[in-house]
């Protein structure tokens, strides 16, 4: 069996018993590259049909195209979506005109988050990190269980192994599914181009520029590439040294920031 | 702050197609073969230097990741720590140990590899675990002046324990021991030994210094001119054994769950084992219901499957509406899995709280969830020594290895280990925390379970009142004490004493004489092979079913053959009850002369034939649970000695009692 199809079977796996041992699970979604293959392997794992709620954190700083593809996949998947912004945090003020990216981030995207648990009362959380993204989420589980206050105690994490996963939590808590763990960028791209999998055009080059990984546009810079179809993505990939995220500024902000940020709840 | 992005236009289409390149199967790049390797090993013997050097050397790092890397570092105060490229979180990198695993890919020589970094201290073995689980091979690291550890030593018997048996040595750091052959050599000698034992034989055993990037990559003809065998990566590339897909095992499909969100009905599951096809007849257990397969449900794809391997996770109709759900299993006729209540397994415990004995643990296997508990330690492995621990134990502590019996509340769906693997492993869980796993060193595969498979439409009918309830209603538990010995050796009067000793004693017993039973359930038998075949087959039933309504059976029956004795122990232990052979040993020559029936002098004439002893074979017990020497001691004696055994089968623990809540308490 291909590596590819193994990913592709243990994402369905890990999704299946998430959906089969919480009462109450819903899948945020970013409009991203991995959220629309997560997207696609919930279609396989369910037989054509996902049976949870997606979550859209509206930052507010949303490139319009990607709104215009949020409004296209709702109707194209028939998903039953949830869009949720921290207005509170807007009200305050708080943006990347005045604050710190790591302030925002955390304000307009995990106290968002923490808000939208708070209504909805989600037991598990389907996310789509990845272990190559970044050295803490290298130190995931596929089930990761989040305290009350949303945070990951990542000095104590519960032993996963042959399939067996932490499926239990307490009052408040809630568990974070992340299928897509084992997968590195380019599995993810060679996985689009194998199934033909529908994504935003901002990944492609647009006046010899395009975006390798998509966020806040104040925050989120384009490379230099005049690629236009998937398989120059692969090809590019296979040459470059930059990491993927490089063009996420609150990743780079101060040593460690993404430990901080994702203690505190980040994805 | 950059310009805010322009509104798009009303005609603006968000969504770019790619054209497919074909489902399931189809060729592209990831389509290659990757192979998992842990590194473990004992704590600062260089586990994530030697990682950071693969990594480096064959130039898989991100750039700005060796910047980085090295910027912390100097934070730290200290020169380039390799080990900073893994080890990511501040506490790793503050006190230079790795806490949690980490996993990152790397190619060479057009091979793909996922490096999974474990933690080395004592305190991370779960950590540890969880790594080494997921690896196909593992690069075991010695230091080469400190030698083999108390790390070493346990991640190797880990490493058996989970399955990994593809296992390199490298001797890190020889650059302290002046890069001395000597030294190499004694330690390569004495970790050998140590793995033989666990009958792991290291592909190689190489000598490098992961600092220094000596034999990780490059070869070092200056200090290891002397070395002539491979640099570490060139055995890592070399040793990609041909994987065994798992098509050639028999079908193990657990079921996750069946959904009906529109008009199908759709078994959705994972192959552990085997392939499946459209119109295969599929047994579920535990309810042995069949039903062939229908279609193989898929989505996106252009083509319908009939026919997919093991690893794959799939959904199914099915052609007949039988009740299926999660946690059931699904096997074709002809090689089913063991469905048994008693389990036998060599486990090993995370948790800083001890697993005690009779406590109430989850059994967690595939996607079968079962109440447990632990009913006997049979050994605990010192790590160490690899010596079993001798005294008597009440519990597994944390970080030890033990072969054990654990004794579900409903019957678990499994396979031995070396049998199938992914069926044999199990995981424990306590409260909402996983605290240990196991593999199944046995299991006892049964013949007549094709005859109970091929009966479609039986049901097995499960009362409310569970064995718990029962032995806490009567004060003691069913069991059955199998005596087994010549005509005249004294299975009678023996049967006779324990009967009423243990009536006296307010346990329910009943004797279940061979003699007896003759007379009434098994009066169209006669004595040709088959029918005493069939007449301890009858008899270990019937035992079977009073000693689940709570009582102490004890059967005398001369039962001559190994085979229909074992047959019968191994469907208690499939029922979850204790089963005791006892064998009633006086030679021939003293029974012949007791001969309290007249039956010898009968059969000497050949007035019987096929008589056990004189002309029909009497096969002794292998490992009987109890010997009683009837020629060279008294009856009390022998009673005295089986009441004893019996006692310790029965009698409940202290704890139970407590526990249990009264008559019926867990209706």
């Amino acid at each position: 069996m291909s590596y590819l199809q193994h990913l592709e079977d243990h994402s369905i796996y890990i999704l299946r018993e998430a959906f089969a041992n919480f009462k109450n699970m819903a899948m945020p979604w970013s409009m991203g590259k991995d959220s629309n293959t997560l997207i696609w392997l919930a279609k396989k794992a369910f037989a054509g049909k996902i049976p949870f709620p997606l979550l859209h954190i509206d930052t507010t700083y949303e490139f319009p195209e990607m709104l215009s593809f949020r409004e296209w996949a709702r109707k194209h998947y028939e998903l039953d979506l949830i869009v949720m912004i921290n207005e509170e945090a807007r009200k305050r003020g708080v943006g990347y005109e005045t604050h710190d990216p790591v302030t925002v981030t955390h304000e307009l995207k995990s106290a968002a988050l923490q808000q939208a648990l708070a209504k909805y009362k989600w037991d598990a959380l389907v996310t789509g990190i990845r272990r190559d993204e970044d050295s803490t989420r290298a130190k995931e589980r596929y089930f990761s269980p989040r305290t009350a206050e949303n945070e990951w105690e990542y000095r104590d994490q519960p032993p996963e192994f042959w399939g067996q996963f932490t499926t239990a939590v307490g009052p408040g808590e809630h568990v974070r599914v992340q299928p897509l763990l084992d997968w590195t960028e380019l599995d993810v791209w060679e996985y689009v181009r194998r199934e033909g999998i529908p994504i935003p055009k901002m990944y492609f080059a647009q006046n010899g520029r395009r975006y390798r990984s998509l966020g806040c546009w104040p925050i989120t810079k384009s490379i230099e590439s005049s690629v236009d179809t998937i398989e120059g993505i692969v090809t590019e990939l296979k040459t470059t040294k930059t990491s993927e995220r490089a063009g996420r500024a609150q990743d780079h902000h101060e040593r460690n920031a993404m430990q901080k940020l994702r203690a505190k709840g980040f994805m | 702050m950059p310009p805010a992005p322009k509104p798009v236009l009303k005609d603006y289409v968000p969504v770019f197609f790619p054209p497919r390149q074909g489902g399931a199967g189809a060729s592209g790049g990831a389509e290659e073969a990757r192979t998992s390797i842990v590194v473990v090993g004992h704590v600062d013997h260089g586990k994530s230097t030697l990682i950071g050097r693969l990594l480096a050397d064959t130039g898989s790092l991100p750039e700005g990741k060796l910047e980085a890397a090295e910027k912390a570092s100097r934070e730290e105060g200290m020169p380039l720590e390799y080990a900073f490229l893994l080890d990511a979180l501040l506490e790793e990198q503050a006190q230079n140990i790795t806490i949690d695993t980490t996993r990152i890919g790397f190619r060479y020589e057009g091979q793909s590899f996922e490096i999974i970094d474990a933690p080395g201290h004592r305190e991370f073995i779960k950590n540890m675990v969880t790594g080494a689980a997921a690896a196909e091979e593992a690069v075991l690291l010695i230091d080469a002046k400190e030698g083999c550890k108390e790390q070493t030593r346990r991640h190797g018997l880990l490493l058996s324990l989970l399955g990994v048996s593809q296992v390199i040595v490298a001797v890190n750091k020889m650059d302290l021991v002046s890069w001395d052959e000597v030294r190499f050599r004694e330690l390569e000698k004495e970790i050998r030994e140590y793995l033989g034992g666990l009958k792991i034989i290291p592909r190689e055993v190489i000598p490098i210094s992961a600092r220094e990037g000596a034999t990780v990559m490059r070869r070092d003809s200056k200090n290891l001119g002397w070395w002539k065998g491979p640099t570490l990566l060139e055995a890592l590339v070399a040793s990609r054994a041909k994987k065994s897909s798992g098509d050639e095992g028999p079908l193990r499909f657990s079921v996750q769950d069946v959904y009906r969100f529109d008009e199908r009905r759709v078994v959705a599951g994972k192959l552990e084992s085997g392939t499946i096809q459209v119109g295969d007849p599929v047994v579920f257990f535990p309810d042995r219901k069949t039903s062939r397969v229908k279609t193989i449900e898929t989505w996106g794809e252009d083509q319908a499957t009939t026919r997919v391997g093991a690893g794959r996770c799939v959904a199914v109709t099915l052609e007949e509406q039988i009740f299926v759900e999660r946690g059931h299993v699904g096997s074709l006729p002809d090689h089913p899995p063991v469905e048994s209540r008693e389990v036998r397994a060599r486990i090993f415990w995370l948790d800083a709280e001890p697993l005690r004995l009779q406590a109430p643990v989850t059994l967690r296997l595939g996607t079968q969830s079962v109440e447990t508990r632990l009913v006997a330690i049979d050994r605990v492995v010192d790590a160490d020594k690899l010596e079993a621990v001798k005294e008597a134990r009440e519990e597994v502590g944390r970080f030890e290895v033990a072969e054990v019996r654990l004794r579900c509340r409903r019957p678990l769906v499994y396979d031995a280990h070396d049998q199938v693997a992914a069926t044999g492993r199990f995981a424990l869980q306590r409260g909402s925390r996983i605290g240990g796993g196991g593999i199944i060193i046995f299991a006892e595969y049964s013949l007549s379970l094709a005859k109970a498979v091929k009966a479609e439409h039986l049901t097995w009918t499960e009362g409310r009142v569970t064995s718990e309830a029962r032995a806490a209603h009567f004060g003691h538990e069913g069991a059955i004490i199998w005596l087994t010995g010549l005509s005249g050796s004294g299975k009678s009067t023996i049967a006779v004493a324990l009967e009423s000793l243990l009536f006296r004693r307010g346990i329910g017993s009943m004797i279940l004489d061979g003699d007896n039973l003759r007379h009434g359930l098994c009066a169209d038998l006669g004595f040709s092979l088959e029918d005493r075949a069939e007449n301890i087959r009858r008899a270990g039933e019937v035992a079977k079913l009073m000693a689940e309504s709570g009582l102490v059976v004890i059967s005398s029956l001369i039962s001559p053959l190994r085979k229909e004795r074992e047959a019968v122990r191994a469907s208690s232990h499939s029922a979850g009850l204790s089963f005791a052979e006892v064998y009633i040993n006086a030679p021939i020559e003293a029974c012949e002369k007791r001969d309290p029936r007249g039956l010898y002098q009968k059969a000497r004439k050949g007035e019987i034939r096929g008589f056990t002893g004189i002309d029909s074979p009497y096969e002794k017990p292998d490992n009987p649970d109890l010997i009683l020497h009837t020629d060279k001691e008294s009856v009390e004696d022998s009673v005295a000695k089986l009441l004893g055994h019996v006692l310790g089968l029965v009698q409940l623990k202290e704890k139970d009692q407590e526990s249990a809540g009264g008559p019926g308490g867990q209706i």
